[in-house]
């Protein structure tokens, strides 16, 4: 429809104007409560804009500072996790791990893929709520077995085999959720698996169903302990709620490691309203969790492994910067396994979405055969070809971050600091308590007003 | 997030005891709570004096010649008693107000921990089995008493953060768990005028009581009022001067063990607590059930 | 008969002297003395071996236990045989919060009263419990069998799947999407079974069951609580 600007009577009309607050997209949604009664369940992590790792630069080296050649002088990338109790601690290659995704939300070979890329590598990998798969076992080198409150597929034999635990408390998407998996998702393997009649929509509890609190999770860590003979690490994952806190705690409760993620991480699928409200974004949470290792002195003694919205090696050499030891990525390992491709762009738009959005992965049609259970989608992906490609993009992500971490004079990326990287918004420098560019100041250093 | 331990004798012959049966109580529960413990034992009572347990960081100077200051001030006898960081003081029961407010005037570093006829708290920073040696609690009598260790959530690991919160005359309350809406209710206490002196959960639940009580509840009817005002997760435990008292909110996730013998009732968050007591292996033991009132009196 | 005193050994010691035992051993069984409340005791195990625990356990004791016969003369502690995947565990006392929780197999029996969440998130396992059961027991119960002979507290079975759960006494109150459902033929058999292991003189015929209404199987707003 085109509005003319004047009325018959020649008065000028006034000019449409969507409302900012009741935009469209919000229009639509109050439409499609009112027509369901049932709210927005969807996969993916936080959709808006937040500060984030590209809010910060590096300075890099000039006069005063002087780099190293790019490849003929050295600059490691190796990291050790859980040396605290552990006396099998896992060495990785690089400082970029896989995230944990159940086997469920995903298929069995894309477990195998992520297994495959992680291995070729020199990274781990990370089970999910379903339990431990053999593609992945199989194929992974390391692999973190998550202990959740669901405890699907959760058995000693799988714990025995794992070369890390990871106590899951929360994550990024939803911390203080539980989980939720559609029934599209529930194959006969995977109800198997998990102890679920078919088809049922399953639920994933917000509790473990035999501890809460840090004094009894410090006895669960024990048991778990006992189990492995205190072989391999504990890690804890927390979501991004109250950083300082919840790393001084998982740190009182015994963790080796502690897993902290960022309201962008992602989720196979949970509640919309969650997923946006709930959270800090993982650029506020880092220091936090930095100064809480500090002042127990436990800051390179338990590792802390941040995710949630990870994507380049600038994005690592940021968190490593700002105090973590490694990263985990789960969305942009999916991406480069090819998932949410444009070249299934036809495919996406019949289910009602588009490439990118990934607001469907739940719903158990991913034509990229890689977030599904369903057979004839599944023989669409090729573990060993999405295998190279993880590969690729975990060398592609340490070259870069190797290259920041030369530039700024590095031999090592966990000699980055703080003070190599300046902040180009307030925001940025308030959440990360780095100088705005061109300053020495950020909001709330103290000693300063503002 | 803590361990728990209580123990109420109705067996007078126990009551040498008291001391010693809840320091081994509370050092099995150093796991549970490595920051800081605390007890609180209600001793003998003195006709018409009371008693006020104060700490400073200072102690040796803070109480050097307090005892005369104090008396002077106030115009009655005061007796000291000091044990590492604390001291007992000893004064006429109608003195008390006066008193805590002559001691902010004579050193702003004495902090008052309890008051009543016959409670005494002590709590410090540290592993249980340290703070019980530094106030020497394993030689201490009474009829009851309560004592905690404490892992930190949320609030600053100090010695007012420590648990038992003294409440109200001879009342003291500890709790193991998490309150979830203990700032709002913290800003509506202050408004009506209920000193709190920190941001630690578990002391808005004291003053909760507290105020509860000094508008015409009963310990018991506070308790349960408590169940509707305080959201989170707790297991409290109470005493007053005569009595002892257990409660656990509604989803009553956080863990409780109690024992009752004809000599004693006792509270561990854990069953190892209680192992040691005479006569465990016959006792009755239960678990207390969500969202109910217990209270024992002499 | 091999004896273990914990308190003079320490846990480490009497754990991965346990998991030592292989499938073939002459060392059948074992007596631990002197447990007093302490966590994590036998766990893990993985043989046909039998384990008298003298005295009560703290947190879970028997945790994730395949083919081992654990007897806890005393009362056990919060999530007694968690996770247990196969054999029997059997506790004289009283059980705390969790018992048997996520428990996959095996069969664990409590003589006295359990406390709340017995039988949280069961994938299979069977307990039977000769006293009462707390609040919140048999909680997203997936599979295996509850067996109740006291009375049972509030809110048994909330959002169960498809466990079985048998109880001869009052419910206190029943769970989001549990109810009663009829006793036929071969629920008594199994019962009959179960009541048997469980060392219970109770006729089967004393038993309502409860079950899963499966109104919260596909997700919908009106069950929203």
């Amino acid at each position: 429809m085109t509005v003319k600007d004047t009325k018959s009577d020649g008065i000028p009309r006034t000019t449409p104007i969507q409302s900012a607050t009741f935009s469209q997209s919000i229009n639509a949604e109050i439409r499609r409560a009112a027509a369901t009664g049932i709210y927005d369940i969807r996969g993916g992590g936080a959709k808006r804009k937040v500060p984030h790792f590209d809010d910060l630069l590096f300075l890099g080296a000039s006069i005063s500072r002087y780099p190293l050649e790019g490849y003929r002088e050295k600059c490691e990338t190796s990291v050790t996790l859980g040396g605290r109790n552990a006396s099998c601690p896992i060495e990785l290659d690089i400082p970029v791990t896989i995230a944990g995704m159940s086997f469920g939300a995903l298929s069995g070979p894309a477990k195998e893929a992520l297994g495959r890329g992680a291995t070729l590598a020199g990274t781990s990998t990370t089970t999910g709520d379903g339990g431990m798969t053999q593609e992945e076992r199989g194929h992974s080198n390391k692999l973190v077995y998550q202990y959740l409150p669901s405890r699907y597929g959760m058995n000693p034999d799988d714990l025995r085999k794992a070369d890390a635990i990871e106590v899951v408390v929360g994550q990024g998407a939803k911390p203080g959720g539980g989980g939720m998996l559609l029934g599209q998702k529930i194959s006969d393997r995977v109800a198997e698996m998990r102890n679920l009649p078919k088809g049922i929509d399953q639920r994933s509890a917000c509790r473990h169903p035999d501890w809460t609190g840090p004094d009894d999770l410090e006895i669960k860590i024990l048991e778990l302990r006992e189990i492995t003979s205190w072989r391999v690490p504990i890690y804890i994952k927390v979501g991004g709620a109250r950083p300082y806190f919840d790393t001084t705690l998982a740190v009182k409760a015994g963790a080796d490691v502690v897993v902290l993620d960022g309201m962008q991480g992602g989720t196979a699928a949970t509640q919309d309203v969650f997923i946006e409200h709930v959270g800090q974004p993982i650029l506020a949470c880092i220091r936090e969790a930095v100064r809480a290792l500090q002042d127990l002195g436990m800051h390179r003694e338990v590792q802390l492994i941040v995710s949630g919205g990870i994507r380049t090696g600038a994005d690592v050499a940021k968190c490593m910067a700002l105090g973590a030891d490694a990263v985990a990525i789960g969305t942009a390992a999916l991406i480069a396994l090819g998932d949410n491709d444009p070249r299934w762009e036809d495919e996406y738009q019949k289910l009602g979405t588009t490439a990118g959005a990934y607001d469907d992965w739940h719903e158990g049609r991913d034509p990229a055969g890689i977030t599904t259970q369903d057979p004839e989608l599944m023989a669409r992906f090729d573990p060993v070809e999405g295998g190279r490609r993880l590969n690729n993009y975990l060398k592609v992500m340490t070259l870069e971050a190797q290259t920041i971490a030369r530039a700024c004079g590095k031999s090592h990326l966990h000699n980055l600091e703080p003070e190599d990287l300046c902040a180009l918004t307030m925001e940025a420098a308030a959440m990360a308590r780095i100088p705005l560019a061109g300053t020495d100041w950020y909001p709330g250093k103290p000693g300063t007003s503002y | 997030m803590c361990g728990i331990v209580g123990l109420f004798l109705k067996d007078k012959a126990l009551e040498p005891q008291l001391g010693n049966l809840l320091t081994d109580m509370l050092i099995t529960m150093t796991d549970r709570g490595p920051d800081s413990a605390g007890i609180a034992i209600y001793g003998s009572e003195t006709t018409d004096h009371a008693k006020l347990t104060i700490q400073s960081d200072e102690a040796d100077t803070a109480f050097d010649g307090l005892a005369k200051a104090l008396g002077d001030t106030i115009d009655a006898p005061v007796s000291l008693a000091q044990k590492d960081t604390h001291a007992v003081l000893d004064l006429p029961a109608d003195k008390v107000a006066e008193a805590r407010a002559a001691l902010r005037e004579i050193n702003s570093s004495i902090r008052v921990m309890s008051t009543g006829d016959t409670l005494e708290i002590y709590k410090e920073v540290g592993l249980p089995k340290d703070v019980a040696a530094r106030f020497e609690i394993s030689g201490m009598s009474g009829s009851h008493g309560i004592g905690h260790t404490r892992m930190a959530t949320e609030s600053a690991v100090t010695t007012m953060g420590a648990h038992p919160f003294n409440t109200g005359s001879d009342q003291c309350l500890v709790h193991n768990g998490s309150l979830s809406n203990h700032n709002s209710l913290r800003r509506k206490l202050r408004r009506e005028g209920v000193h709190i002196e920190t941001e630690n959960d578990t002391e808005v639940a004291a003053a909760y009581l507290t105020w509860k009580m000094r508008t015409g509840s009963t310990l018991g009817e506070a308790l349960e009022s408590s169940l509707d005002d305080l959201d989170g997760f707790f297991t409290f435990v109470v005493g007053t001067k005569d009595g002892f008292g257990v409660v656990r909110d509604p989803i009553a996730c956080k863990p409780a063990v109690m024992a009752e013998t004809d000599q004693y009732v006792a509270f561990g968050s854990e069953y190892r607590a209680l192992v040691n007591l005479p006569g465990i292996e016959t006792a009755r033991v239960w678990e207390p059930e969500p969202a109910t009132v217990y209270f024992w009196n002499h | 008969m091999q004896i273990f005193d914990l308190e003079a050994e320490g846990l480490r010691a009497l754990n991965s002297t346990l998991h030592a035992q292989a499938e073939h051993t002459n060392q059948t069984v074992w007596e631990i003395v002197n447990p007093k409340g302490s966590h994590a005791i036998a766990v893990g195990l993985d043989a046909p071996i039998e384990v008298n625990v003298k005295g009560s356990t703290g947190y879970y004791c028997a945790g994730m236990n395949k083919q081992a016969t654990i007897n806890v003369h005393g009362s056990a502690g919060p999530g007694v045989a968690e996770n247990m995947m196969s054999g029997t565990v059997v506790i004289d006392g009283d059980a705390s919060q969790y018992a048997g929780a996520t428990g996959h197999g095996g069969t664990l029996v409590i003589k006295g009263n359990a406390s709340s969440r017995c039988g949280i998130s069961m994938k299979g396992i069977d307990i039977v419990v000769h006293g009462n059961v707390g609040h919140m027991s048999a909680f997203m119960a997936q599979s295996g069998n509850l067996v109740v002979c006291g009375n049972a507290g509030d809110a048994l079975g909330d959002s169960i799947y498809e466990a079985r759960l048998f109880v001869r006494g009052s419910v206190k109150s029943l769970g989001a999407d549990c109810i009663e459902k009829e006793m036929r033929p071969e629920h008594l058999k199994i019962l009959a079974d179960l009541l048997e292991r469980g060392g219970c003189d109770a006729k089967p015929e004393e038993f309502k069951r409860y079950g899963s209404a499966r109104q919260l199987y596909n997700f919908n707003i009106d069950n929203a609580y």
